[in-house]
């Protein structure tokens, strides 16, 4: 557990960038900072790992202060990883995810056998081992400089914009990734980001900077779309939060009618519809369907892809409804 | 042009005094003596100044001073203070390789990519391991373009030694003049442009051994 206990950072020329912080990064889980650009993420973050020091407050982990640990060591215990992923130019990509194992005094034998398993598994082929940073395209640094980061099998790990600096499709993809790596491994992660929407799509808690450093809200993603601390929150949050809250809403309880006037195939499955949903998908899906229908019909399948319901805009509209009360 | 005194075989007997060979070994002592004493004074002040930023315009007005400043002059400078000897053109040479050196080495560790070294410590490394595993290695392109050039210079300018009494290729150039023998003067000024390539071509393959690949282009 990462604690800020009454954090404040004061710049010299006078700039708050942190003020009165107090904040809990439980352990295992995912809390990304959010805010708009300047309202102190970064220094939040680094003062996590000392490369800033607070000006009052004390930052704890698990119950330590970090301003009393070796400076040095703290760091090596904690994954870092930055925007432009700063990977050592004159490092192969394999030297340069050894990095910090060698620091801890593996051999670099050993520093590199572990570093090709860590690049499979941020998904780079053994082919890169030997490129250069400058041999890879963003995305690739941007893996390469989250195996560095994991190389020590560190419990906590600070990243700051980690995907901000490649193109959406890419970072979709890097997204899932990261969210399968992260159920693995189960890592007390820092993330900092200035998209509410990698906020709440990467988070199991958010915390809501306002500038100035000051918090406005500390939530699950869930809570934070359903009931906004004030208007800033609501306004950072955005307009559709109403709809995109219920991409956490499961679709396995909605209430669903035999199907009719369907056309189906031999094995029950519906022929020429643009979608279907199952029970795992969410109610965003099922409303996303029911409007773009033509019909105003949304068709619900089993595992085997038969069609075993059916909903209506109406039907739809009175659950949502119903679950309100 | 007349070529006669550069084939002439006997001028190439190693084991007479004042042949070429001879010359181009007193020549490289020179250079290499004051590439020495120059990078033991320069590098370590530019690097510092580079890593602190601190002196910055001790770094910049070293090179221009350095440019504006003439060899021969400071030679004959030192050679009334000093008297005659290899002291004195050995300060005038290395006066004349540190301004390179220095502003090259400071460039070098300017140039290096804040982000990378803050990541660097950022993972862990303390200070020291900061300068020698990540600003070094990483300014080491632009150091050897300064001290290639430094090469450069010194390899032609220690001919003024033989001004003073002493060898180097500056001899054939100085005796042949003396005794209106242009053949010679042809021959040393030949030998000390090869000379000036082959140092090169070396340093160069040097930095291909020691500089990363990964910091081609850059
Ligand atoms: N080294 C610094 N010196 C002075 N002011 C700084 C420094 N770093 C950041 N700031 C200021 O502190 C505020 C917060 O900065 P930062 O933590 O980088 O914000 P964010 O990461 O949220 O964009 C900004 O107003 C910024 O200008
Ligand atoms: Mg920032």
């Amino acid at each position: 557990m990462i604690t800020f206990e009454d954090v404040v950072k004061v710049y010299r020329g006078g700039a708050t960038a942190v003020d009165h912080l107090s904040l809990e990064l439980p352990t295992g889980k995912l809390t990304v900072l959010v805010g708009p650009s300047g309202c102190g993420k970064t220094t939040s973050l680094r003062m996590i790992n000392r490369m800033i020091a607070p000006t009052s407050g004390r930052i704890l982990i698990d119950g330590k202060d970090v301003a009393e640990q070796d400076e040095a060591l703290l760091r090596r215990s904690i994954g870092y990883v930055i925007q432009h992923a700063g990977l050592f130019p004159h490092r192969t990509v394999l030297d340069n995810v050894a990095t910090v194992p060698v620091l801890l005094g593996k051999t670099r034998r050993e520093a590199r056998n572990a570093a090709y398993e860590l690049l499979e598994r941020v998904g780079l082929s053994a082919d890169f081992a030997k490129r250069y940073p400058a041999q890879l395209s963003g995305g690739q640094q941007q893996r390469v400089g989250v195996a560095r980061a994991l190389a020590a099998d560190p419990p906590i790990m600070l990243m700051d914009e980690p995907f901000s600096a490649v193109d959406p499709v890419v970072r979709a993809q890097l997204h899932t990734e990261f969210l399968r790596l992260q159920q693995d491994l189960g890592k007390t992660i820092a993330m900092v980001t200035h998209d509410i929407d990698e906020a709440i799509k990467l988070g199991d808690h958010v915390a809501v900077l306002r500038t100035g450093g000051r918090l406005a809200q500390f939530a699950t993603p869930r809570e934070l779309l359903a009931n906004p601390a004030d208007d800033f929150v609501a306004s950072f949050v955005g307009r559709d939060r109403g709809l995109r809250s219920l991409s956490f809403d499961s679709a396995a309880e909605l209430p669903v009618r035999p199907v009719d006037g369907i056309e189906l195939d031999e094995a029950g499955r519906p022929l020429g519809l643009p979608g279907v949903f199952t029970k795992g998908d969410s109610l965003r899906v099922v409303t996303d369907l029911v409007i773009s229908s033509p019909g105003g019909i949304a068709v619900r399948v089993g595992p085997d892809g038969a069609a075993d319901g059916q909903v209506s805009h109406h039907e739809l509209a009175d659950y949502l409804a119903s679950r309100r009360r | 042009m007349n070529f006669s005194y550069l084939t002439d075989p006997a001028h190439w007997d190693l084991s007479a005094t004042g042949s070429i060979p001879n010359l181009i070994l007193s020549h490289l002592g020179y250079t290499c003596l004051a590439l020495l004493f120059g990078a033991l004074i320069a590098l370590p002040v530019g690097l510092y100044i580079g890593h602190t930023g601190k002196g910055s315009f001790i770094a910049i007005n070293a090179g221009n001073a350095g440019r504006s400043l003439p060899t021969l002059g400071l030679l004959m400078l030192m050679v009334t203070l000093l008297g005659l000897g290899l002291l004195p053109v050995l300060i005038a040479l290395t006066v004349l390789v540190i301004p390179p050196i220095l502003t090259s080495a400071y460039a070098g560790m300017r140039n290096v990519d804040q982000r990378v070294v803050d990541a660097a410590r950022g993972m862990g490394m303390r200070p020291w391991q900061v300068l020698t595993r990540v600003e070094l290695p990483m300014a080491l392109p632009v150091m050897f373009g300064g001290f290639r050039n430094g090469a450069l210079q010194v390899v032609a300018t220690a001919t003024v030694a033989a001004a003073v009494g002493l060898g180097g290729l500056g001899r054939l150039l100085i005796d042949g003049l003396a005794v209106n023998d242009y053949s010679r003067v042809l021959a040393g000024a030949i030998v000390v442009a090869a000379l000036a390539v082959l140092v090169d071509l070396f340093l160069a393959l040097i930095q291909r051994l020691v500089v990363s690949p990964g910091l081609k282009g850059s």
